[in-house]
């Protein structure tokens, strides 16, 4: 065989595994709208996939990832609960030199369903485990709930959680923002000259003083921004130890059952993380059934926030030393709102790429 | 035959014949006043090809030409920073402009990337589309927003008169080449403190990828040796 065959040849098995578990078969177009992947991940896609253009439909993109047109087409057509599957290629632009393949095969599985989430995840998970049992990866998991039940905890204002939650799976951005909200970094300087000039005059006098008015943006929104800067000033620093608490969060890496115990002890000081670290519990309990063994499985409360994803509850990986992500996935209730217009199902789920376990069985080069 | 690729035409063109001249390697356009071609005086085995500024960069890319001059903004927008292709020979000192994000002067509450980011969030609820900044430096305003984590925005292009886009209603903001800023401010436009994105200069490059023969490389010396440059094989 030659060795797209061969790989094509290893995801037809996965999916066959994936369908025997109770999943139904999924098609997706290849060429999607770039409308809705552009609304969803911002301009940062256009660097990572390939946008054409069609004189009738517009600007398209070649499908860089399943889950929005499995989502889509769940909302459209779909049945609850489900379980679907699928088989293709997936399209990413690489960086210059990094020897990554450009076009590569993906199956994929993916559960919407109401009852029992947390059974739903370790369903996932234990699938994928079984389905790549010998092939010596190593698991990550981790949960984006818990730091997003943090955020929103926090004793601040609702503008400044805001903006941490806008900024959750951009890192450096987030980092940015916590340090300032908690008095960690100075108050740049740009920013103090700007207070000093909105608290010098009233900002429809400064507007009108910058000169010809001219753009779409309305004087109200941008004195509705200027007071909001000014009334963010007076705000007075999150605390120190619930900050503490949060910088503590971000880099919590520990097997999964003692990261528990240290969120169970952290709870108190943020009573706010409560429900999330009982997901959290229940669902070690839900992987523990499923004979994974959660004294020893990796749990990292930061992975999973990068760019160009969307997952707002589990998440996990497989990893092999030298090559990207065997296998990852993870929970994205929020999407399936953004996509659902108004509708809204928890939803669970991941891919594997057949190219990548097929070099480590030694059937490709 | 070493050929160097040499911006066309207007100021760029003459300062670049200027460089070279002062440095022994005399460059003129020959033949009629609208014909695109030229020659070297001062060493053998160097022709000089008239191009477009814009796409030196790709040429250079694709090895049909040893060396070029073109404003480093061009070649990291075509090419990406750290392009493996064309490497730098030397700084020339002239077609100075920096690449900038401008916002409406009006915008009294915008100073700053981070209060560019901001708006755009306010201004996505309440107008239902992200906001648009005008450009036709795609790849690097990009870069530049997503190092910096800005969200809610979107690019539109802009090929000319982009200070235009935000009177016209076409965009929000720009992101725009300026050397003094002027027409910037005849816009009612003005640069957020932190917006350099670039810092552009006409540069003199040499492609990894051109076929340098033996003779290539002998001229090429003795051409880097006039210019004061390294040679580059």
């Amino acid at each position: 065989m030659t060795p797209k065959a061969a790989i094509r040849a290893e995801g037809e098995r996965l999916l066959a595994a994936f369908l025997q578990a109770g999943a139904v078969p999924v098609e997706t177009d290849i060429l999607q709208p770039a409308g809705t992947l552009l609304d969803l991940y911002g301009e940062d896609i256009r660097a990572r996939a390939y946008v054409t253009d069609d004189p009738v439909r517009g600007e398209m993109m070649l499908r860089p990832d399943f889950t929005v047109p499995v989502v889509q087409a769940h909302m459209a057509h779909g049945a609850e609960p489900a379980r679907y599957a699928y088989l293709g290629e997936v399209f990413r632009k690489q960086a210059r030199g990094s020897g990554r393949a450009s076009e590569y095969l993906q199956v994929g599985y993916e559960v919407f369903d109401r009852a029992a989430p947390e059974a739903a995840d370790a369903e996932v998970f234990a699938l994928f485990r079984d389905l790549l049992a010998g092939l010596n990866l190593r698991p990550v998991t981790g949960d984006i709930g818990i730091l997003m039940a943090a955020v929103r905890g926090l004793q601040t204002t609702d503008r400044r959680k805001a903006a941490l939650l806008r900024h959750i799976w951009r890192p450096v951005r987030f980092r940015a923002l916590l340090d300032r909200f908690a008095g960690r970094a100075p108050v740049p300087p740009g920013r103090l000259r700007l207070l000093q000039r909105l608290k010098a005059g009233s900002p429809m006098a400064l507007i009108e003083e910058a000169g010809t008015f001219i753009g779409l943006r309305t004087p109200e929104e941008i004195v509705a921004r200027a007071e909001a800067l000014v009334a963010d000033a007076e705000t007075p620093p999150i605390k120190a130890t619930e900050a503490a608490l949060l910088y503590d969060l971000l880099t919590l890496e520990a097997p999964a059952a003692a990261a528990l115990t240290h969120l169970r002890g952290i709870t108190p000081m943020l009573p706010a993380i409560a429900p999330a670290v009982d997901r959290f519990a229940a669902r070690l309990e839900a992987l523990a059934a499923k004979g994974v063994d959660v004294e020893t499985l990796a749990f990292e409360a930061s992975h999973g926030r990068t760019a160009l994803e969307y997952y707002d509850g589990f998440v996990f990986s497989f990893l092999a030393d030298g090559m990207p992500p065997v296998a990852s996935g993870g929970r994205y209730d929020a999407l399936t709102a953004v996509l659902g217009a108004g509708a809204f199902i928890p939803a669970v789920g991941g891919v594997i790429r057949p190219g990548l376990v097929a070099r480590l069985k030694g059937v490709v080069a | 035959m070493i050929r160097i690729g040499v911006p066309s035409k207007g100021r760029l063109m003459q300062d670049t014949f200027d460089w070279f001249g002062v440095r022994g390697v005399a460059m003129r356009r020959s033949g009629a006043d609208r014909e695109y071609s030229g020659v070297v005086e001062g060493i053998d085995g160097v022709a000089p090809v008239l191009l477009s500024a814009g796409e030196i960069p790709r040429e250079l890319a694709a090895g049909r030409i040893h060396l070029g001059v073109t404003g480093s903004d061009l070649v990291c927008e075509e090419l990406g920073t750290g392009a493996v292709e064309v490497v730098e020979l030397a700084r020339l000192g002239f077609g100075q402009a920096d690449l900038i994000i401008a916002v409406p002067n009006v915008w009294i509450d915008v100073e700053t990337v981070d209060d560019l980011d901001a708006a755009a969030a306010a201004f996505r609820k309440v107008h239902g589309h992200r906001l648009r900044i005008a450009t036709k430096y795609h790849r690097l305003v990009r870069d530049f927003l997503t190092a910096q984590g800005v969200a809610d925005y979107q690019l539109v292009d802009s090929q000319g008169a982009t200070e235009g886009t935000v009177k016209n209603g076409t965009a929000e903001a720009i992101a725009d080449i300026t050397s003094s800023g002027e027409t910037l401010r005849a816009n009612h436009l003005r640069i957020l403190s932190d917006g350099l994105i670039h810092s552009s200069e006409a540069v003199l490059w040499a492609s990894r990828v051109a076929d340098w023969t033996e003779s290539d490389r002998a001229v090429m010396m003795r051409l880097a040796q006039m210019l004061g440059v390294r040679s580059p094989v």
